[in-house]
Order: structure tokens, then sequence, then C-alpha cells
């Protein structure tokens, strides 16, 4: 396994060019960058779109999902989207 | 064109994800709006259609607005805004504004010709996305000598200014055999000017560059170290700078997807209101070329012969029909299989499976033979400007 690119401290940010948004055609949220479009699924959707909307760290950003989401156990979940998200090169760490 | 939509055929990460993706509902996606065929340059490999000097009146400002709102309406995100240069349109930047209001990802195709610092912020202002400049070769001479003018210095600069503006850098060259050998001085001049991403986009023989084809076409042997290059920066620069590198499809022997399929995500308005599921398909015969001044998006897109012609698999012939690849290339090119075996329901020749596959071979065989006559001896290009063009079309 490699080093994790993020930890509590970081600050994922979107990758320069991308863009986050509602597509009301597709019924779902996307990002859309230089010629291209990624569906989001729902919990992709709700990470990135805090990602877009506000600079926080990684600890801030899950604390506020846990918020959302009745207190629920989802920090594995997060570091690993954010990895598989970094290296889509859909986001960078600050 | 300004090139860079030389490798377009497949806005293929659209729909691409992890494990996410939904259903594929056939709309459009992407909107190429070709604002004028003005062009500054005269580039050889351009595939304009060559009687483009026939074609007088451009679409209104809000003309374009209108065809933007519909397709919009319709599930489109990416607009493309090219040409001709679309610098020349003086509505640029209003219809940039008005577009990324609307929600579209706005993608400026340009040679940077007619562009300054200035303008890359008032783009920017306006909520351009990114910017495309593309570039004809990597040393003065060469880009000059192909893009017909003394264009290679601004370029640079202009690289520049996309890039203190906060944008990606994304470079395009376009290859063919008089510039593939260039390859390693292409990409260091790319590693030098920060670019984030280099498209090594391969000419196709549409328009223009078919007229050129012969002089155009690398060979093998070109080709081979081209790759090997273009493999080592792609270690190299790895984390910084992305490398994208196409094969010539004569070279392959499956075709390319085109267009991710007829009428599938891509629907193309030219300057004068034609809607076209491909950039090229205006040669094609039997067209009817349905007009965005006549018909709305939707009618175009969802009801015009031209749209449903190759959609699906029902119009394909043998050995496409019968093929389990045909959901991946969908046959290939129409305008391709049309150019060179005169029907658009053929199999793309660059197929292996195709039984005309020679043709392809013959045209390498062609360009070979026209690359080892003397340089007295070998056939000029033919630069695409209004003169060739009235000259070639017979107006």
């Amino acid at each position: 396994m490699s080093e994790a690119i993020f930890t509590a401290d970081s600050t994922p940010m979107l990758a320069l060019g991308y863009r986050f948004q509602w597509e009301p055609a597709q019924n779902c949220n996307v990002l859309l960058y230089p010629e291209g479009m990624v569906k989001l699924n729902g919990a992709a959707g709700e990470i990135l779109k805090r990602i877009s909307e506000n600079k926080q760290t990684v600890a801030e950003l899950i604390s506020e999902l846990k918020v959302a989401f009745d207190g629920a156990d989802l920090d594995d979940d997060v570091y690993q989207f954010l990895e598989e998200a970094y290296n889509n090169d859909w986001i960078r760490a600050e | 064109m300004t090139g860079s939509e030389q490798n377009k055929q497949a806005p293929g990460s659209i729909g691409s994800s992890i494990g996410n993706v939904r259903d594929q509902i056939r709309q459009p996606l992407w909107l190429l709006a070709e604002l004028t065929y003005a062009c500054p340059l005269q580039c050889p490999y351009c595939s304009n259609p060559m009687d483009f000097a026939k074609i007088k009146s451009e679409l209104s400002t809000e003309e374009w607005l209108d065809v933007f709102r519909q397709a919009r309406a319709m599930g489109a995100t990416q607009l493309g805004l090219s040409g001709g240069e679309p610098l020349t349109r003086p509505d640029l930047v209003e219809l940039i504004s008005e577009a990324r209001k609307m929600g579209f990802y706005t993608n400026l195709i340009t040679s940077g010709i007619g562009m300054n610092a200035d303008k890359v912020a008032e783009f920017k202002e306006a909520g351009l996305d990114h910017i495309q400049v593309s570039f004809q070769a990597s040393t003065e001479d060469l880009n000059n000598l192909i893009a017909g003018t003394d264009a290679f210095k601004h370029k640079i600069e202009m690289a520049k200014a996309v890039k203190a503006n906060g944008y990606p850098m994304v470079l395009c060259f376009v290859t063919h055999r008089q510039n593939i050998e260039q390859m390693e001085d292409i990409l260091d001049l790319a590693v030098s000017l920060e670019a984030d991403y280099v498209e090594l986009a391969t000419t196709q023989y549409y328009g223009w560059a078919m007229h050129n084809r012969d002089q155009l076409l690398p060979l093998k042997e070109q080709l081979v170290k081209a790759e090997a290059i273009a493999h080592r920066y792609q270690e190299e620069q790895k984390g910084n700078m992305k490398v994208y590198y196409v094969v010539p499809d004569y070279y392959e022997d499956r075709p390319k997807a085109c267009m991710n399929g007829w009428g599938n995500v891509f629907l193309t308005v030219t300057p004068d209101g034609t809607a076209l599921p491909c950039h090229a398909a205006r040669e094609l015969p039997g067209m009817s070329l349905p007009n965005v001044r006549d018909l709305s998006v939707n009618e175009i897109w969802n009801g015009s012969d031209d749209f449903n012609k190759f959609r699906g698999f029902d119009w394909m012939t043998e050995p496409c029909r019968s093929c389990d690849e045909k959901e991946k290339d969908f046959g290939g090119c129409r305008c391709q299989a049309f150019m060179l075996t005169g029907d658009p329901a053929n199999t793309d020749p660059v197929c292996s499976k195709s039984p005309q596959r020679h043709l392809i071979d013959e045209a390498l065989d062609r360009g070979r033979a026209e690359s080892e006559k003397s340089v007295i001896d070998q056939k000029p290009l033919v630069f695409r400007n209004p003169k060739n063009s009235k000259l070639i079309s017979g107006l």
C-alpha cells in the first residue's frame, strides 16, 4: 500500500479545470472538466459538493457528513473515496 | 478549424466514472459550435469543408444563444467554441458569458491568434472554463510554414497568459509526416511552458487534410519513434504533465468509435446553422442538412433523417452487422467509409475485417512513395484559404 495522500489535516480541493454541478437532465450530480463529464452516485456527490463549496480539512468534511447522515461511521469510506478521486485527477490535496 | 478538434471524435470521458455510471440516455451531451469559418491560419490539415468560401451567412449572436439554450435544455453539458478561429467573432465574450450562465462547461478551441492577455482575463471574467491552444509544430520555422503565417511567438505568449489566468494549460499538436519527427522538441516545449495537458493529436483525413493526404500521412518508422518518445514523456512527466498520444487510425486494425456512435452524444452546428452528427458529415451523400434556422434542435436531433440515418445497428452491412465488436466501435467512421469506399454504410476500411482494407494500405503506400520523391517532384501542400477554397469548389 502506498502512502496516503489525505490525512485529517489536509484540504481536498477540486483539481484545476474541474467543476461540480447538479444536472437536471441526468438527475444526478456531475463533475465537468475539459471535454468530459463524470456522473456521480449519491455518496460521491455529497462529498464533492462539500469540497467544491467550502475549503475545509478532511476532518471537518467528515464531521459535517456525520451531522448530515445521522452520525454514520463513514471515515474509511471518505478516505477511500478521496484516494480514488485523487487517482482519477478529480481532486488535489493542499 | 483550429486543429484541436481533430481529436474530438470520442468525447469519450463522458459517462465514465468509478462504479457510478448510470444508464446512458440518448441525448446530445456535446455541442460543438463552429462559430465561423473565418481563420487567420491556413493549415493544410484542416477538416473544414473545402468549399467553406461558399458559406456567407453566419448565425447571429441571438441565433447562437437560442441554439445553446435548446441544446442545454436537452441535457448538453459540454460546449465547444470552435471554427475557423472563434476569436474572429466580435461577440465571443457575450457567447461565453451567456453559455456559462446556462450551465455549460465552456471550451474555447483556438489557435491563439487574435488573443491577448487582456482578452484571456476577459474570458475568465465571463466564466470560460477551458482554453485549448493548438500548435502546428515545435519550431518557429515549421510552425509558421504549416500555419501559413507568422504565428508562433504569439502562441507561446498566449499559452503563458492562459496559465497566468489560472487555467490548466492544454496544448494540442496535430501531428503528420512533416512534423512528427519533432515529437521530442514538441514535448520539450510543452515541458518548458509548464503545460498541464498535451494532446498529440493525429491528423484526421477529412476536408483539406484528405486533399493533402499523400503529403501528410506519417510513415510507419516515424510513428514507432514518435510513440516511444511520447511514452517516455508520459513516464517522466507523471504528476506534472499529462500526455495523450493517439495512434493514427490508418495504422490501427480496428476503426475509431467515431463520435461515440452516430447521433449518440455529439451535435455540431456549423457557422450557417447546419446541424450535423459530426463536423465532416456535410460531405456525405443524401444528407438533408437540417438548419437550426428552420427547425428546433429537438426536432433535428430526434426526428431528422440525418441524425437517424446511422443510429443503432440496423443500417450496418457485413462484416459489421454480425461482428461482436460493433457495439465497441459502431463500425468506425461513416465519412471515412464513404470517402474511401463510396458507401457510407460500409465498414470503415481501417478495420482489418473490411474487404476494403487494401484502400488504406494503398493510401499508406502512396504516402511513402510521395515521401521518397525528390523535393521538387513532391506535390505541394494545398493550404486552407478562401482563394484555394474558391478554386477547388469552382466558385
